[in-house]
């Protein structure tokens, strides 16, 4: 084979295969979506992230808004410090909330914010207030079994 | 000036501990050609390998061009062996290459010439050795004498010093051997240049040759020019220059006494 | 008695000091190809010409067993998921096994099987012929102008292939989920989409590919430049390449995938 037809071989399978390497970032995988821009930070503490990870979305109205930068704990307040980086087009207010969600019964955990209906704006660096803690499916199954032994010890009282 | 572009001197070399050569002298003088011969395995390919710097000697030395060559750096041997060609028993061909590849595979690898000059030089070099027509072929196309026509082409592609020859005839037809003595005897002469032949192919090798060294045991066992030789009354030159199956070189592998061997029976 | 045990453990222990001499060999080989890629950068057609031996021939059973792949996972995963009522999720499974695992591994296995073996083959013979004292004689270092190239070739050829299998993987894949199986094809490419993440999934499966293509070239080579110039010599070479190949790409995986993962 003369080194012309070669050297064409080899382009088309070099292209082809940095092709499929762009393909595997951007209709594979979340390349597009992941790349926020400007973000500005901001911050909430939770008593419990459950299995919320850094780079988890944050979303709001199920868009993703921005992802979860940093998680860490801070020691005099002994709650989970968690910073978020909110993309600059969006805007929250100072009543958001800002619960931890499960997206489907054992799916990955995200935070979700929920506007308030405060005129004033979160900035770079605030702290967000209104938060809920990540629901713990051993807390819940905990709660659910209390309950239904003393609904049974009830009954038990009623029949005696 | 030295009158020998190549010297031995005092050679001795071990592989895996088993001494192959023991004491060598040898001297080979610019613009000859000299023969080293011996049964096979007596290491003569081995003494090429020194000369081109591949082994190193255990004692004594190898000296090119008053240099010992062993004792130089690697870019130096390498510099050196840019002056020598070698002849390699089967050819050694570039499979991956055409034959004129291959030819111009030195000159490629070691001058800037423009594809050209290339073209003009490796056409010269194999119109030398009469197969200008082969150029497109590859060497799986060949046969044996064509193959070690090419390789020589290319071995002789830098207008070489020296040119070494590591059994040129092994496997050749009795025409293929004889073109090969002319290219040898005339590119030795053409070129300026000193040969080396290893061989064991006696009657060929007398016709062309200046000065043979016979090479047994790790020693030298007699040297001379092909008239010397012919005529010697030396056991071990008489049995090689005739042909003898039996002689100073034992017909025999060394072994325990046949008729003791045999009474042994099968535990031994 | 003792004497078959003494002769056992001795056996064992050349056994043993032989594959670290042969390590260590193979080490030495590595840095030598390294320190000698120069000229194999600097003529780069050099280069060019393997790559299109160990990537371009390659190509064809690494898209067909790509597509296969890609469609034993759509079924498989299909069958499975749907017990959990979540069948949408099949596209994340296919291309997060793909990306992550199968993608660099698969690829390797192959890569080690059809270029590796021919590698190993091909230097061998060169030295059995004695093209590469040939080069030497020519003052040519076969370093620096066989293996060097072959090395650089194989080194950029697998991840370019890795990534070609993930990509028709992961459309074997869609294949047999979308038209198939009747998946909506929204659902295929958002839920995907949504858990395979860039740096985490996609990058690192490059980098385990890269990591791959250096340790099945480097293994093709040594086998066949370390081979006994015989024609037995040279077909025990190519079969430990495979043999060799295939436990340094799963045993380097486990490595890779657990520091990959507690980072």
């Amino acid at each position: 084979m003369d080194r012309t037809t070669l050297d064409l071989w080899v382009g088309i399978f070099v292209a082809a295969g940095v092709a499929a390497m762009i393909g595997l970032a951007m209709k594979v995988g979340n390349l597009t979506s992941s790349n926020l821009g400007v973000t500005y930070a901001l911050q909430a503490s939770y008593e419990n992230i459950g299995g919320l990870k850094v780079r988890a979305p944050v979303k709001s109205a199920g868009v993703v808004v921005g992802r979860v930068a940093d998680i860490h704990f801070d020691d005099t307040s002994k709650a989970a410090v968690v910073t978020l980086n909110i993309d600059t087009r969006y805007h929250f207010d100072k009543d958001t909330m800002a619960p931890i969600y499960t997206s489907g019964l054992l799916g990955e955990q995200y935070i979700s914010l929920l506007p308030g209906g405060s005129p004033d704006n979160l900035k770079n660096g605030d702290k967000i207030s209104n938060i809920q803690n990540a629901l713990v499916l051993e807390d819940l199954i905990g709660k659910f079994l209390t309950n239904k032994a003393s609904e049974s010890n009830d009954k038990d009282k009623k029949a005696d | 000036m030295n009158d020998n572009l190549v010297e031995i001197n005092d050679l001795s070399f071990a592989y895996n501990s088993r001494l192959l050569h023991k004491g060598i002298n040898m001297r080979f003088p610019r613009g000859k050609v000299v023969a080293i011969m011996g049964g096979s395995g007596s290491g003569k390919t081995t003494l090429l390998r020194l000369i081109g710097g591949q082994l190193t000697p255990s004692s004594g030395h190898v000296k090119v061009d008053g240099r010992i060559v062993h004792e130089q750096s690697r870019e130096e041997i390498y510099r050196m062996r840019r002056k020598m060609g070698m002849l390699f028993q089967f050819g050694a061909l570039f499979t991956d290459l055409s034959v004129y590849d291959n030819v111009a595979f030195p000159m490629r690898e070691h001058t800037n010439l423009p594809e050209s000059i290339i073209r003009d030089l490796v056409l010269l070099k194999l119109n030398a050795v009469g197969l200008r027509g082969a150029r497109d072929l590859m060497p799986s196309e060949l046969s044996g004498g064509m193959a070690r026509r090419v390789a020589l082409a290319r071995a002789v592609a830098l207008d070489p010093a020296i040119i070494m020859y590591d059994e040129p005839f092994a496997g050749l037809d009795p025409i293929s051997m004889g073109v090969i003595v002319n290219l040898i005897r005339s590119l030795n002469d053409a070129l300026g240049a000193t040969s080396i032949v290893v061989t064991h192919d006696v009657h060929e090798t007398f016709s062309f040759v200046d000065y043979v060294y016979f090479v047994s045991a790790g020693v030298v066992v007699a040297e001379g020019t092909p008239e010397d030789l012919r005529a010697s009354q030396m056991p071990f030159v008489h049995q090689f220059v005739h042909g003898e199956a039996d002689g100073p070189v034992p017909f025999h592998y060394t072994a325990p006494d046949y008729r003791q061997d045999m009474l042994r029976g099968a535990n031994g | 008695m003792v004497d078959r045990i003494v002769k056992g453990l001795r056996l064992i222990g050349h056994r043993v000091i032989d594959r670290i001499w042969r390590l260590g060999s193979a080490a030495r080989f590595f840095l030598y190809a390294l320190v000698l890629s120069g000229e194999s950068l600097r003529r780069f057609h050099l280069t060019i010409r393997e790559i299109y031996f160990t990537g371009v021939l390659s190509l064809i059973i690494i898209l067909v067993s790509a597509l296969f792949v890609g469609m034993v996972l759509g079924l498989q995963g299909y069958n499975t998921l749907q017990k959990y009522g979540s069948s949408e999720a099949i596209g994340v499974l296919v291309a997060l096994s793909l990306v992550r695992e199968l993608g660099p591994v698969v690829t390797a296995l192959l890569f080690a099987g059809r270029a590796g073996t021919a590698i190993t083959a091909e230097i061998g013979l060169m030295k059995a012929t004695e093209q590469l004292s040939a080069m030497e004689m020519m003052a040519v270092n076969p370093i620096a102008r066989v293996v060097a190239p072959r090395f650089w070739a194989g080194v950029i050829s697998m991840p370019l292939l890795a990534s070609l299998f993930s990509m028709m993987g992961v459309f074997g894949g869609y294949l047999v989920a979308v038209p198939l199986l009747g998946i909506d094809d929204g659902a295929f490419w958002s839920q995907m989409q949504a858990s395979v993440d860039f740096r985490e999934d996609v990058v690192n499966g490059v980098i385990k590919s890269c990591v791959f293509g250096v340790a099945c070239t480097i293994i093709a080579l040594f086998e066949g430049y370390d081979a006994p110039p015989t024609a037995e010599g040279v077909s025990r070479a190519t079969t430990r390449t495979v043999v060799n190949s295939s436990l340094a790409v799963l045993g380097l995986d486990f490595v890779l995938t657990s520091f990959m993962i507690s980072v």
